[in-house]
């Protein structure tokens, strides 16, 4: 069994919350952070149809592109920022280990 | 308008509120069902109509579209009523302890049950987070669609957003509007390449002013929207003075009108009591992806199992004198309504 990887959520405050996430379970990341019960509602739960789980990626790895069906969301997000992404469509892998992100989704 | 009197008015088309027709049938009840969109099979047809699901019992692939057409199939022996393209607006608890639900359209539905099944809600237009932006909705300056591009003709118009949409309309209002102007946060856009060329070539060619790597951050006027605040990115902010502003940051699926009607809610998902998905407000009950509970799992099979035990309790609620008996369909087969 993998080890889980460590997610920091910066708050509003600047402060840092640490979340662990397990890699083994096919999780998106935003799927992680609401099993750590942070504040995403994620209503259309995973489909890249709501927003509600968007992330700025402070510190982050490479990642594979967004698809299309994100990247048009994104698009239309009125509080997008050069490091945006829906966190229900990045995959929670090993590399993720010591990602730095802000929720954004309820902005 | 139009008026309708059923037994249960079911609020959501999707596959849930198309099995509770059939559990509320089978105890001979009859349905209306209403929801916003103008087909039925919610999501499933709106947004992945062609996309296989493999967690329905007894179909180890099905397509959510295919799914949809045998639900209809499975209740039309109820004859079920539809209102569709019309969005509920209002719930209001009679006298007697029925209910009247009203449409966007003026259609009212008068009902003994109500139950949602609205699953993610209904699509609304994402607003950016601009101060006072609500004090100019509603025909005082600031619109999120254009219905009628006519309604623009010779006025100045700021439209933001940097989607297919804004692109589109965009085109379409520079031969309109009297001024037009179009405000993105990015560089580039990520929308059709040859619409995002030709707003471009408008621009230059001086037919519209494109303002890149800008936001909008304030409105003002006086009743009326008379200018919008723009802050280009790293350099000062500026007015523009203009009749009409024009967010167009795509949909959100939003509770909507449901929010104020009483009914207690967690994170924008309804309270329900396990027992028989009922609500706070009695009468009303909500299943599928729009109640919460503990242990909540968002799948259509759930939304299933919480219609047929919604359909027990509002058989109590129709006929409180009759004693509920439970039938199978494989003893009794499929009544008709």
């Amino acid at each position: 069994m993998q080890e889980d990887i460590t997610v920091y959520v910066e708050t509003a405050t600047g402060e840092r919350v640490e979340v662990l996430i397990p890699t083994d379970m096919g999780l998106s990341l935003m799927e992680g952070l609401k099993a750590n019960e942070l504040d995403i509602l994620a209503t259309c739960g995973g489909m890249a149809l709501c927003a509600t789980c968007h992330v700025e990626l402070l510190q982050a790895p490479e990642l594979p592109e967004p698809s299309d069906d994100e990247l048009y969301m994104l698009e239309n997000l009125p509080n997008l920022t050069d490091s945006s992404r829906l966190s229900c469509q990045i995959k929670v892998t090993p590399a993720l280990n010591g990602t730095v992100l802000r929720l954004k989704g309820n902005d | 308008m139009s008026t309708v009197t059923t037994d249960i008015c079911i609020i959501g088309a999707g596959p849930v509120g198309l099995f509770a027709v059939f559990e509320a049938g089978l105890l001979k009840m009859k349905c209306h069902v209403i929801d916003a969109l103008p087909q039925v099979g919610g999501q499933l047809s709106e947004i992945y109509p062609k996309k296989p699901i493999y967690d329905i019992p007894g179909f180890p692939s099905i397509l959510a579209g295919d799914l949809i057409k045998n639900q209809m199939e499975q209740i039309a022996p109820f004859h079920p009523t539809f209102t569709l393209g019309e969005r509920v607006e209002e719930l209001e608890k009679l006298e007697d302890g029925s209910f009247k639900v009203v449409s966007s359209e003026g259609t009212e539905i008068f009902c003994k049950v109500v139950v949602i099944a609205g699953g993610l809600g209904s699509f609304e237009p994402r607003k950016p987070a601009i101060e006072n932006l609500a004090n100019y909705e509603g025909g005082k300056g600031v619109n999120y669609m254009i219905l009628d591009p006519e309604h623009f003709r010779d006025k100045r118009v700021v439209l933001a957003g940097g989607g297919d949409s804004a692109l589109d309309w965009a085109i379409f209002l520079a031969d309109v509007a009297k001024e037009l102007t179009l405000v993105h946060r990015g560089t580039t856009f990520r929308g059709a390449p040859e619409s995002a060329a030709k707003v471009t070539s408008l621009a230059e060619e001086g037919h519209m002013r494109l303002l890149l790597k800008s936001n909008v951050t304030e409105v003002h006027g006086n009743g009326q929207l008379e200018a919008v605040t723009v802050v280009p990115d790293g350099a000062d902010a500026y007015q523009i003075e203009t009749d009409y502003f024009i967010p167009l940051f795509g949909l959100v699926p939003k509770l909507g009108p449901l929010e104020n009607w009483g009914l207690e809610l967690d994170k924008s998902a309804i309270v329900v009591n396990t027992f028989d998905y009922s609500t706070n407000i009695p009468g009303v009950y909500a299943i599928g992806d729009i109640n919460t509970y503990p242990g909540k799992l968002k799948l259509i099979l759930c939304g299933y199992h919480e219609a047929a035990l919604m359909a027990q309790s509002a058989y109590n609620v129709i006929y409180p004198d009759k004693k509920f008996v439970l039938k199978y369909t494989t003893v009794n087969g499929v009544p008709t309504l």
